[in-house]
């Protein structure tokens, strides 16, 4: 419960963060709800916290090309109450509000949690099944990742360790109905399986999971049943009957792989109802 | 006597420094000098320590001092307060609990070296530094496993790991006889599972030494700051009471894991003479979840048997408590006389035996927890009845009623003799569960369920009855059974000059509202304004001696020990003022204030006889000054509080999860000073039950390791986990004690487990799912197992 000794630095623009950050030995403090209780438990020893929390261009949420940019330190509570994210991607307000409670929610960012990748994380399945992209930046420029190429495996993703998030670019389709469900650990109230899942007019389907196993991804088996189908009744037991198949499942004190695997089905068809 | 406050819902006086953070906490206090304390912990449950090299952390800056088991091998370990002998006469076995482990840890967090520094922080990364050299041997956690052949021991001197064996009741062959003769026996084989307690404020000792007077303070978040003293300084440190202030100060929460003599208060005093320099330490969250004496954790069988008119005919019991590694203050009490005593319930049971073996195990230590004992009494009895009801195919409130003891009030009736050593004092049982039924709607109930079920809904209801024994306790009662305390309270009423008054008490509240209660007591027994009572609590130097807060006994005893005083307090004042007024004292009456000279309009007021009892110019010659008495109170007989709690939940079919839609709580706990505090308390209580039931449980996986010792993954109840709670009251005086109270602390937490459990079965059964039983804390994972 007592960190190790480590240098903090308030960084104001991007650039700087980027530049106190150096190469290893430091690390982003953004709401600091995942990585301020690793370091109480000296899970995490870095030498140095740089603060991203203050950068005003990282924490903006706004319209670009017809699409939502929302800024990597924006809150998960900026997130939830933000008109533009209501209208336009109301998936990612509803997500946003079931995240931890409401101190959780007014200082963790939504940059912070992809970075963390918990693999019980919320956000991970609301990105992939919108089919974000994460902007990154580093000191050797920036660039930007695939949601679906963003996570690699348990707490870990393809940001390197001398770049930070920057931004989170969402596509807004007109007509899209999207929606995130999950079935809360008790305890922790992270996800024990989330899943979020996206029609768009064309019946194009996408369907995430999160807490399911080690990497949050999108279910390719599950979204060709319903993709380019009405989301009938036989079509949405048929998602159900390939959701979770085929992946090595998380096993914890409140799930057994089937236990797990059946919620996955559950809470697939409860999204997909949501969205018919 | 005018009631002003007794019976009023007034508001904590404590409150106002509670909710402005100006609460004083032992990890509030700073001594000059003052050194921090860390500890190195086994990270394995069963292990030789083969070494210890603590030269590269005695470098680290700011290390002032570090000691190991072997610094401390002639200092005694911390005792055991209650002895529990075998069934042979043989004594328990107490094998010795050292303040540092020495040669071999015995349970994860076992304490191994303590490094105390500068600061915290320091003595952390310094702490960090310590190389123990393990061979890690193999463990065992659960007491049904700890007893088989074979099995790792825990102490050589306790074979088979059992550290006592008891039995109480019939003789077990006339409760086989009755169990073979019944026209129906329900078996239940059950774990009643372990608990971590979860105070908000972690456990904090700060130890100091004074060299001038030779003279030791500590500061510690207990429960019962007397007791410490008289623990630490008679079995452990070998220093005379006089020597030893022990400070409670502020304490927020305990739910019993704060009673306790833990090995950190007796050592950390120990540092402080040492060094001579006060020493601090703070337990970390995980160091709480980890050693906060845990609470219940039996492994039970149960068998109850009925005629063919439903009314029960036996009960046998056999339970292995789980000891942990080391016995705990008052550990060997809680499997036995807390919980044997408990099971008749309030049925007629004619036949019941009891059989407790008592197990060592790798594990931290289990002791009393909000209910010590009677909770797992309760919850056997309520779960085996409602199972019954199922079996049988009868109606689960009828079978209790059928069963239920009449009424009697203890004064023109007597007690109710039980089969298992107990007494009741007084009681209307059917009063609380006809209160219960009615604010469900019974009836009503039963048709919505009906049509829940037939679309596909599963609802449930539950009922529990209780009864405990609080206000713990008639001295050489528990002295027979082997308590090595008297369990009696002190109260001490200082009447100061002004009239003002300062009542010092050995309870000591840790959320309980002494202050507002107590004062309120004093306040209507002399007629004075409450603003003119002060409660004092806490702290050996100022307190004459008392034995501390638990087993709902503050009020019940420590408020009749002020009650004590403050009859001798009135009985002077009336000499006083008959000497005044020139009458006979026989004459005088006392009431609303004012001391009278019966049938007449002279009198004086109770500020006139303070003044003049400390200036004594116009006095009885026979009479000393002052007005200042303290008293010991010794409870004649347990009080025995008992309720009906109902509950009613909704099981979603598709995933298992449990929605509690309504919970009611018909409590009886005599006659009630503050009902708002009385209902606070059941609240509490009865979230904290309902924890067990759907929520909490501590997990050792099979090397011993506490797999769950975060909030993360250790569920606490929250608020939108809970209903609104209904709570209803009855009043059925305690006919023993001169205020008539039973005592509200632990009531909520006893009767509200069993309820919620009940609950889901009977809404399992509802949609044709014949589950007899689930294990607790009941997941949404146990709950939809059960259903497929
Ligand atoms: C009580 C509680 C309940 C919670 N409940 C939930 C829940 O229900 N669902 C859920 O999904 N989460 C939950 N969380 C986690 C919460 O959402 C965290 O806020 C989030 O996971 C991390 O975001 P942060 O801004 O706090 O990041 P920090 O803790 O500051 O950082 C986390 C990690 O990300 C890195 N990082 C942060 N920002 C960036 C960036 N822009 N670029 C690169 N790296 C970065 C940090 O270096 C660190 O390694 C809960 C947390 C708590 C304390």
């Amino acid at each position: 419960m007592i960190p190790t000794t480590f240098e903090y630095t308030k960084a104001t623009t991007v650039a700087d963060a980027i530049a106190a950050l150096g190469n290893g030995d430091g690390k982003i403090l953004a709401g600091g709800h995942s990585l301020v209780p690793a370091l109480k438990l000296r899970l995490n020893q870095p030498e140095r916290l740089v603060d991203i929390s203050q950068i005003a261009e990282l924490r903006a949420i706004r319209e670009e090309n017809g699409g939502l940019v929302i800024g990597a330190a924006a809150t998960h509570n900026d997130i939830a109450t933000n008109p533009l994210v209501r209208s336009k991607l109301p998936m990612f307000a509803e997500s946003a509000g079931q995240i931890g409670d409401v101190q959780v929610r007014n200082r963790g960012t939504i940059g912070g949690s992809l970075a963390h990748a918990d693999p019980a994380a919320d956000w991970s399945a609301v990105v992939l099944a919108a089919g974000a992209t994460i902007a990154v930046q580093g000191p050797k420029g920036a660039r930007k990742i695939a949601a679906s190429d963003f996570f690699t495996g348990i707490f870990m993703t393809a940001l390197a360790e001398d770049e930070i998030i920057t931004a989170i670019h969402v596509p807004v389709v007109a007509g899209a109905r999207a929606t995130y469900q999950k079935f809360a650990q008790p305890a922790s109230r992270f996800a024990l399986v989330g899943c979020a899942a996206q029609r768009t007019p064309d019946g194009q389907v996408h369907i995430a999971f999160t807490g399911l196993s080690d990497t949050p991804h999108r279910d390719h088996a599950a979204e060709a049943a319903v993709s380019g189908k009405p989301l009938d009744a036989a079509a949405i037991a048929a998602a159900a009957a390939a959701a979770g198949e085929g992946v090595s499942i998380n096993v914890d004190h409140y799930a057994s792989e089937k236990y797990r695997k059946h919620l996955a089905k559950v809470y697939l068809k409860r999204a997909l109802e949501a969205i018919a | 006597m005018s009631t002003n406050y007794i019976g009023k819902s007034v508001k904590r006086v404590e409150d106002k420094r509670f909710v402005t953070g100006k609460g004083n906490y032992t990890d509030d206090i700073v001594l000059p000098g003052m050194t921090h304390g860390m500890f190195v912990r086994s990270p394995y449950a069963h292990a030789k320590i083969k070494g210890i090299d603590t030269a590269a952390a005695q470098q680290m800056p700011g290390v002032v001092a570090i000691f190991t088991g072997a610094d401390l091998a002639e200092v005694n370990g911390v005792p055991c307060g209650w002895q529990v002998n075998f069934k042979s006469g043989d004594t328990m076995k107490e094998p010795k609990h050292p303040l540092l482990a020495h040669g071999k840890a015995l349970h994860v967090g076992d304490p191994v070296a303590f490094v105390i520094a500068e600061t915290r922080e320091q003595a952390k990364d310094a702490a960090d530094a310590v190389e123990v050299d393990y061979e890690e041997l193999p463990a065992v956690t659960n007491p049904a496993a700890g007893v088989q052949a074979g099995a790792p021991l825990v102490h050589d001197e306790a074979p088979g790991n059992v550290a006592f064996d008891w039995e109480l009741g019939n003789p077990k062959a006339e409760v086989d006889a009755a169990l073979a003769a019944a026209a129906h026996v329900t078996t239940l084989e059950f774990v009643n599972q372990r608990m971590a307690p979860n105070a908000i404020e972690p456990r904090s000792y700060i130890g100091a030494y004074d060299t001038t007077s030779d003279k030791y303070t500590l500061y510690t978040s207990t429960q019962n700051p007397h007791l410490i003293r008289l623990l630490m300084c008679a079995f452990v440190l070998g220093i005379p009471e006089h020597k030893v202030r022990v400070v409670g100060p502020d304490v927020g929460g305990g739910f019993g894991s704060k009673i306790f003599h833990y090995t950190e208060e007796a050592l950390i005093t120990w540092c402080a003479q040492k060094i001579s320099r006060p020493v601090k330490w703070t337990s970390t969250r995980s160091e709480a979840f980890m050693l906060d004496a845990h609470g219940r954790d039996h492994v039970t069988k149960a068998q109850m048997g009925f005629d063919a008119n439903g009314k029960i005919t036996a009960l046998k019991v056999h339970t292995y408590a789980n000891m942990g590694a080391f016995l705990s203050t008052f550990a060997p009490a809680v499997p036995t006389y807390l919980h044997g005593t408990l099971l008749q319930g309030l049925y007629t049971t004619p036949k019941i035996n009891v059989d407790v073996t008592a197990v060592f195990t790798h594990t931290n230590a289990v002791d009393a927890y909000r209910g010590a004992g009677r909770p797992e009494a309760t919850y056997l009895l309520e779960r085996l009845i409602d199972l019954s009801a199922l079996e049988m195919g009868v109606d689960p409130v009828e079978l209790r009623l059928k069963n239920l003891i009449p009424p009697f009030d203890g004064v023109t009736q007597p007690g109710y003799q039980t089969q298992v050593a107990l007494q009741y004092d007084s009681g209307n049982y059917q009063g609380v569960i006809e209160k219960g039924l009615a604010m469900l709607g019974y009836a009503d109930f039963r048709k919505a369920q009906k049509e829940a079920a037939e679309s596909g809904k599963l609802l449930g209801v539950g009922f529990s009855t209780y009864i405990e024994a609080c206000g713990i306790a008639p001295s050489a009662v528990v002295g027979s059974l082997g308590a090595r305390a008297g369990l009696y309270e002190v109260g001490q009423v200082r009447v100061q000059p002004t009239g003002k008054v300062s009542v010092f008490t050995g309870a000591h509240s840790h959320g309980q509202g002494h202050e507002t209660t107590f004062a309120q007591v004093v306040a209507d027994k002399l007629g004075i304004p409450m603003e003119d009572v002060d409660i004092v609590h806490g702290d050996s130097d100022t307190v004459a001696f008392g034995m501390g807060t638990y087993g709902s006994r503050s009020l019940a005893v420590g408020g009749s020990a002020i009650i004590k005083s403050i009859d001798k307090i009135v009985e002077k004042g009336k000499k006083i003022a008959a000497h005044k007024l020139e009458a006979a004292p026989g004459d005088m009456e006392f009431a609303n204030g004012k001391f009278t000279v019966k049938g007449t309009d002279k009198s004086l007021s109770f500020g006139d006889i303070a003044l003049t009892a400390y200036v004594p110019h116009v006095y009885p010659a026979d009479l000393e000054p002052g007005l200042d008495f303290s008293s010991f109170y010794d409870p004649t007989n347990f009080t025995y509080p008992f309720g009906c709690h109902i509950a009613v939940v909704e099981v979603e079919q598709e995933t298992g999860k449990v929605a509690l839609k309504r919970f009611i709580a018909v409590d009886d706990v005599g006659n009630v000073i503050n009902p708002m505090i009385v209902d606070g308390q059941i609240h509490g209580g009865v979230a904290q039950g309902i924890g067990q039931a759907l929520f909490e449980g501590v997990e050792y996986d099979e090397n011993g390791q506490m797999t769950n010792a975060s909030y993360m993954d250790y569920c606490m109840p929250r608020a939108d986990d809970l209903p609104m709670f209904e709570t209803g009251s009855q009043v059925t005086p305690c006919p023993h004690n001169p205020l008539g109270v039973k005592g509200a602390g632990e009531a909520g937490c006893i009767g509200s487990t069993p309820a919620v459990v009940n609950a889901v079965i009977d809404a399992l059964w509802s949609g044709g799912h014949k589950v007899r039983d689930i294990l607790m804390p009941l997941t949404p994972e146990r709950v939809w197992t059960a259903m497929q």
